[in-house]
């Protein structure tokens, strides 16, 4: 454990840290970045780091831990900060998170800590996720004598399938605690959604590069190209190949299209498909690369959808060379799930939101390519089940759009490979796995579950938690036998 | 890294790979593929496996070479690596006793209706076989087929081997002989699916195909290979590959596979100037991971 200071080595007296203002994120000119993959923030210099950590009120009760889906000690470790060693601020954030240099660049922090912190109400919140990231990053270029604090082994074996968030935080929390580790990956690169769903220019794939050979350092072994359900069942782990506990952290499943005319045509796209070209086979280099996509250059591109993945379909898409790049979304601004950075970003880039708009066919030149997709504005009516105003709607609203390539990003469904595969694994009634959202227990002994493939679409924050979860509870169970 | 156990040309263009990947042995069944890349920056393609060999740990693959992937990977021989195999991937053949199954394997596609027509034999099938190919030198595993049928026959679309013709005025020819089909098996080009399927909707005859659509990770994620079954979309890599050809929408499939054709030709141009640098590439690589293993 990391020693915190029992007295605050802030200077600045309590009263007068609401009045400094929050560090601004140095980025790449909205010009300039459109037209590149690179990152978009370039990150806090080590001055505004410290600046920022400064604006810390030091809560007595810290909302911003108790909205961390993983607890990271934000008050803690931004008072390293302040005492300036941020090798302890790092170590002090891995005791909870094992990818900081991930969360720190993509979590809702306006939902979870930031959206916690007390500052918020009257000014702008305190900078966790850029404090988080500088510290992540300060932690890579500075880690060459870095100590692992590893328990001695304890002969137990577990499988985690899938190497997205939820699985490598579960994988990173369980080879600390002694257990052999070991992830397959369906795809040939780790990584999961970080991977082929989150575009360089938000999450550089050496960011996620560095993170799991730091795990691997750590004794976590990863296995690519096995499709568990396919290429080798839950069953066949526990029975043949010894495992004592397996955790599923498949992610996302199926993408779910509208059943609207026209989804087949030549230029329309599920988000995934999209993403998974441009940033797993990096199409966007071809032809160095060999996977293809479709010519942007000088095109009308739209997404259909509001959230993360909607943005930075529509986003990459503009860096392909897009002359239009709408958002179709048909609620409003208000109700829009994409991070708050994102559309703020995607704005400045010269995104064209057209929200309350809804896509009812996709037109096509007779060919069987698409030419420009047909919309209806809606309107906000009562309240449906998720809560927020239902869509209407406006009779005699329609009219055309005209488009070269449509996106959609409205979601998905639960993958059933594991599930068909999996005897007396319980699933809801979309086919999601059930799991106990506390334990991540599942109904099949041995087998814990967490992330999207229980949840539905979420966020990496939130799948990482449910690793979390799953982690201590796989640690009871492997210690003390009880089911 | 999978190892290359052995390799040769089974005809003009067309070779066989016997590759290291006991996992994927172990599961195979027939009707199922395999997703390949070659190299660190190829693209992914679904292939499907001829047959598995789960005692040695082999998985046997029929490749022609159409895209610069595949004239990549037919460059390869014994003793090298293709970076990365994922698989079993799909659903198996359908299995049992249906009585008499006609099985058209048309070009390459025969090295896939070979592994299902195989196990429909050991399920008490009568098998007739029509094995067609655009030319001689394009046939393949006609001892291999006529093993595991009670009636084949081969044709060429130009005569210069065996029957001249199409494999479809076959399979007309044994309709109009009244011959009772239960089950018909079509592997093969699309246009060749599409004849098959024209023909048996209109005799009422169940007819299955085995679809190849452009497809990246296989596991139901990125929904790139779907195809309009009964006007719905269906993902070749989940719910197929094999589908009732009746319900299919041949149009569409054509439509979405020439989606890239302008990337493919510039792909496969590039290809003719950087083969041997690319090989070379390749090799080095292998050292590098080998040596990296040892």
């Amino acid at each position: 454990m990391t020693p915190v200071a029992d007295k605050s080595q802030n200077p600045v007296p309590i009263k007068e840290r609401m009045k400094l203002p929050r560090q601004r994120m140095p980025e790449q000119a909205a010009q300039l970045r459109a037209a590149n993959f690179k990152e978009v923030n370039l990150g806090y210099p080590e001055e505004f780091a410290r600046r920022e950590a400064l604006r810390c009120l030091e809560c007595a009760k810290p909302t911003c831990i108790r909205d961390c889906p993983v607890g990271v000690k934000v008050k803690e470790f931004v008072q390293l900060i302040v005492a300036g060693d941020f090798m302890a601020a790092a170590a002090k954030i891995r005791e909870d998170n094992v990818l900081p240099a991930i969360t720190g660049r993509v979590c809702p922090q306006e939902d979870h800590c930031e959206g916690g912190c007390l500052m918020g109400k009257k000014v702008q919140p305190l900078g966790v996720g850029y404090l988080e990231r500088f510290v992540a990053d300060y932690e890579q270029q500075h880690m060459d004598q870095l100590a692992i604090h590893k328990a001695p082994s304890t002969g137990k074996k577990v499988a985690i399938v899938g190497s997205g968030p939820s699985g490598l935080t579960a994988a990173g929390d369980l080879v600390q605690k002694g257990h052999q580790v070991h992830v397959f990956e369906a795809l040939h690169e780790l990584g999961g959604v970080l991977v082929y769903g989150i575009p360089e220019f938000r999450l550089p794939k050496k960011i996620i590069r560095e993170q799991i050979d730091y795990m691997r350092n750590m004794g976590v072994e990863f296995e690519t190209n096995v499709v568990v359900g396919k290429t080798v069942t839950i069953n066949e782990l526990m029975e043949e190949e010894g495992y004592d506990a397996v955790f599923i952290g498949t992610g996302a499943g199926l993408p779910v299209f509208m059943g609207i005319p026209g989804e087949h045509l030549n230029g329309v796209y599920s988000a995934n498909e999209f993403l998974t070209r441009i940033n797993l086979m990096h199409a966007y280099e071809f032809p160095g690369y060999d996977e293809p996509i479709l010519n942007f250059r000088d095109k009308d591109v739209a997404v259909i959808g509001g959230g993360n993945t909607a943005l930075d379909a529509i986003r990459s898409a503009l860096r392909l060379g897009a002359r239009k790049a709408y958002v179709i979304y048909r609620r409003s601004d208000a109700e829009m799930p994409a991070r708050k950075e994102e559309v703020k970003h995607a704005r400045e880039e010269g995104i064209e939101f057209r929200v309350l708009t809804n896509p009812t066919e996709f037109l096509s030149d007779g060919k069987g390519w698409l030419t420009a997709v047909r919309c209806m504005k809606m309107e906000l009516g009562e309240p449906d089940a998720s809560g927020r105003r239902r869509p209407v709607p406006i009779a005699g609203s329609e009219f055309d759009l005209p488009l070269s390539v449509a996106v959609m990003a409205i979601g998905t469904s639960a993958n059933p490979l594991i599930q068909s595969t999996t005897p007396g694994l319980q699933t809801n009634k979309r086919n999601y796995i059930e799991a106990d959202s506390n334990s991540q227990r599942t109904s099949r002994k041995g087998v814990f579950a967490g992330g999207d493939i229980v949840t539905g679409s979420a966020t990496v924050i939130l799948a990482m938690g449910a690793g979390r979860r799953a982690a201590k509870s796989i640690h009871e169970y492997l210690t003390t036998g009880i089911w | 890294m999978f190892k290359i156990l052995h390799a040769e040309f089974i005809a003009s263009g067309i070779k066989r790979f016997v590759i290291e990947a006991p996992r994927i042995a172990r599961k195979q069944k027939p009707g199922q593929f395999l997703i390949l890349r070659v190299h660190d920056r190829g693209e992914r393609i679904p292939l499907t496996i001829e047959k598995s060999d789960p005692r040695r740990g082999t998985i046997n693959i029929v490749v022609q070479s159409i895209g610069k992937t595949t004239h990549l990977l037919n460059s390869l021989e014994s003793g090298d690596g293709i970076l990365d195999i994922v698989g079993p991937l799909g659903k198996p053949s359908e299995i049992e006793k249906f009585g008499t199954v006609v099985v058209i394997g048309g070009g390459v596609g025969t090295a896939m209706a070979y592994p299902t027509a195989a196990a429909l034999k050991s399920a008490g099938n009568r098998i007739i076989s029509i094995v067609g190919a655009r030319t001689k030198g394009l046939v393949i595993l006609e001892n291999e087929m006529r093993e595991v049928s009670d009636q084949l026959t081969v044709t060429t679309d130009d005569g210069s081997y065996a029957k001249k013709g199409l494999v479809s005025d076959e399979l007309l020819q044994l309709i109009n002989a009244k011959t009772p089909i239960d089950l018909v098996l079509s592997v093969g080009p699309i246009p060749m699916m599409r004849a098959i399927a024209d023909i048996t909707r209109k005799h009422g005859i169940r007819t299955i195909v085995s679809l190849n659509p452009i497809m990246i990770d296989g596991t139901g994620m990125c929904g790139g290979c779907r195809v309009l079954v009964d006007g719905k979309s269906e993902f070749a890599c989940v719910d197929g590959p094999e589908f009732d050809a009746s319900r299919i929408d041949f149009d569409v499939l054509v439509q979405r596979n020439s989606m890239y054709r302008a990337a493919e030709r510039r792909s496969m141009e590039d290809f003719e100037h950087e083969r041997e640098a690319m090989l070379q590439s390749i090799h080095r690589a292998q050292v590098a991971y080998h040596g990296g293993r040892a």
